[in-house]
């Protein structure tokens, strides 16, 4: 009774904790500018079905995708069992289900140890991909500190969860004695545990189940503190995925009504209208909130950046560093909040502390970043919008750039030619 | 297109010349390329002359928002004005802009690259290339980024090299997975910012790799950084780098 008593308070306070923390997230993806985006839900839906559940895009690399693909399964369907470990622990029972289930249940747990055991070694996989071929988008200088800590964490996690999972299985005599020893992981460990007294075997088997479910709550915890809060993020992203064509960049329209003023001062004004306040993004709040949610669905794995034009020509730019900096800033106006009632309190920070200009006049706009993420990311509005806060509010456009907008100003071309000549082409050969 | 108008006539599609093709000295030989091709084939085409304007791409991606649609704005009014619905350019910049941006401004017209024009001329039959100048010859094709992942334009230009009867090879990073000449996003009117490497210089020493004497490309920007890199690479005199009317025109002994 008092381990039930105990079991339930943590998986209260596990999953309140989470809802906190998870509504937190929330909050802070909502400070970012409004845009409708209820739209075309049917394709919407064939987006997330498509990219996130099956996972279309990972297979353009298609090593971390076999591995990617085995950590996904495994993680899906491995938690089913999950279901069972609360009823023991709330209920008090063991293996509840075993009798309902009879052969199925031995079916079935032995495909989750096949499962684990695939888990199991992706993980290791990914370890040594991370840390002994120090694959270049994995080891990159962004990566320095936590990011590389907390991806290694990720997976030691996991590897520590698929042992409980296995000795909890093994150190279960009934189990093992009513499965006949056709558990395809736990039967070979089984036998380390054949001089074991019954008391200490059990202690051993209670302590691994312990260990595995609060692992597991722990885990869940840890997700919203950690770039794996991709699992979840990645379906609404990919939901709230762009459907235009990728080169048509949105039109601020908050420009539309001033140019169309200034260009016909005789137009009647809107109802209501105010003159815009602010153009582009100075800081996070300037972004889309479907920007900020990208931010914290990124899972850093480098894809944008291996085949960023600029990072690969030895540019300052990587358009994971945009993703990670923008979340660090929404963190951090997030906790200004926390202490402040609410509501933020300017720190005299901005995004443009985080993203330097070099890094923002880098970009080609290429599309190669917003094409190769596997959850559809695009980095590149970011940095439009950062540029238009540059252009419009800072006026701090390159020297060059300047040139250009005169040229285009005041000769209909972004170069020193007069509007008069230019159908001159069909006059020479 | 003024004096078309003033006839009361309607062209069968407008070509929208662009910055690039009206005044660079390269891209000019792009224009008059494709307009040759068009005499040939008979389309009954018009250009706006000094009353097109620039698009206003480049301000867009340099964050000059006002600008952009200033210009959008006033080249609408004149499309809009001459009512023209079916529009054909040379500059991937130009049809991304014109074929997604205005729309929502208030000019919504039929868009297509002149590669896709091109190679709808050729199935329809009104084009043929006969003869075979590039049979058999290697041929590479450089995936300008507006062209292709922005507006999923892979084929059209493809056909065109394949209907040359040429060996179309394709480089390492092709299609989806192009690699940008490094002229998008403004950087064409700037310089680059500080690396290790020019990014056209990247890109060309791909496109050497494949062991094709002729580089296709089909952005007059594309044409501007790909014949830089290869004059970089001392290789003018070896590695052509044309657009891929030019080859047709040439193929056509235009």
């Amino acid at each position: 009774m008092l381990a039930q008593g105990i079991f339930a308070v943590i998986l209260l306070s596990a999953i309140l904790l989470f809802v906190r923390n998870v509504g937190k997230i929330r909050r802070n993806i909502l400070l970012g500018r409004d845009v409708d985006m209820s739209d075309r839900k049917g394709d919407r839906f064939k987006t997330m079905l498509r990219v996130a559940f099956g996972q279309s895009k990972m297979g353009t690399r298609p090593v971390p995708a076999f591995f990617h693909l085995l950590i996904y399964v495994g993680f899906v369907l491995i938690n089913i069992e999950v279901l069972e470990i609360f009823f023991d622990g709330l209920a008090g029972t063991h293996r509840a289900f075993q009798p309902v289930l009879g052969s199925f249940y031995t079916f079935l747990l032995g495909f989750f140890e096949v499962l684990g055991l695939f888990v199991l070694i992706a993980c290791v996989a990914f370890l040594y991909r991370r840390h002994v071929q120090r694959v270049g988008r994995l080891t990159m200088p962004e990566l320095k500190g936590w990011p590389q800590k907390d991806a290694t964490t990720i997976l030691v996690i996991e590897i520590v969860l698929m042992v409980a999972l296995f000795v909890m299985n093994a150190a279960d005599r009934s189990f093992q004695l009513s499965t006949a020893g056709t558990m395809p992981v736990s039967s070979f460990i089984a036998p380390f545990f054949d001089n074991t007294g019954d008391a200490t075997l059990s202690l051993i088997e209670r302590g691994a189940w312990w260990f595995h479910i609060l692992g597991i709550l722990a885990f869940l915890n840890y997700l919203p503190y950690s770039k794996h809060f991709h699992i979840i993020l990645a379906f609404p992203s990919t939901w709230y995925s762009r459907l235009e064509p990728k080169g048509s960049f949105a039109n601020l329209e908050t420009v539309t009504t001033e140019v169309q003023l200034m260009m016909d001062p005789a137009a009647a004004v809107p109802d209501g209208y105010e003159p815009p306040t602010s153009f582009g993004a100075k800081d996070v709040q300037d972004l889309s909130w479907k920007n900020l949610m990208e931010a914290y669905s990124c899972t850093e794995c480098g894809r944008c950046t291996a085949v960023c034009p600029a990072n690969i020509t030895g540019k300052l730019l990587s358009p994971r560093k945009v993703m990670m900096d923008t979340r660090d800033r929404v963190e951090e106006v997030g906790k200004n909040m926390d202490a402040n009632q609410g509501v933020f309190v300017d720190d005299g920070k901005n995004l443009h502390n985080l993203i330097s200009k070099e890094e923002l006049w880098a970009c080609t706009t290429c599309n190669a970043c917003a094409e190769a993420c596997p959850i559809n990311i695009n980095p590149m509005e970011i940095i439009f919008q950062m540029r238009q806060y540059l252009v419009m509010e800072k006026s701090e456009a390159p020297g060059e750039l300047n040139n250009m907008f005169n040229n285009l100003e005041n000769n209909g071309a972004p170069w020193q030619f007069s509007p008069a000549d230019r159908a001159n082409w069909t006059r020479e050969s | 297109m003024a004096e078309m108008a003033a006839n009361g006539e309607q062209p069968e599609v407008l070509f929208w010349v662009g910055c690039a093709g009206s005044f660079d000295e390269r891209a000019q030989k792009i224009t008059r390329a494709f307009v040759k091709l068009l005499h040939a084939a008979e389309v009954k085409f018009a250009i706006l002359g000094t009353e097109e304007s620039c698009t206003g791409d480049p301000a867009k991606r340099a964050g000059n928002e006002f600008l952009f649609q200033m210009q959008a704005m006033a080249n609408i009014a004149t499309l809009n004005a001459y009512q023209v619905s079916k529009i054909v350019t040379a500059c991937p910049h130009c049809f991304n802009t014109l074929k997604n941006e205005y729309p929502e401004l208030g000019g919504s017209y039929e868009v297509v690259h002149h590669t896709q024009f091109l190679n709808d001329l050729l199935n329809d039959g009104r084009l043929s290339i006969e003869g075979g100048a590039f049979k058999g010859k290697k041929i590479t094709y450089h995936d300008s980024c507006y062209l292709g992942r922005a507006n999923g334009v892979y084929e059209a230009p493809r056909e065109l090299i394949e209907k040359l009867d040429a060996e179309l090879v394709e480089m390492k990073r092709c299609k989806t997975n192009g690699l940008c000449c490094g002229a998008g996003g403004a950087q064409m009117f700037k310089e680059a910012e500080k690396g290790n490497k020019e990014v056209n210089i990247e890109r060309t020493e791909e496109a050497l790799e494949t062991g094709a004497k002729i580089v296709a490309s089909a952005c007059p920007f594309c044409m501007t950084m790909m014949s830089d890199g290869v004059k970089h690479q001392e290789k003018e005199g070896d590695v052509q780098v044309l657009d891929i009317a030019e080859l047709i025109a040439q193929a056509k002994d235009l």
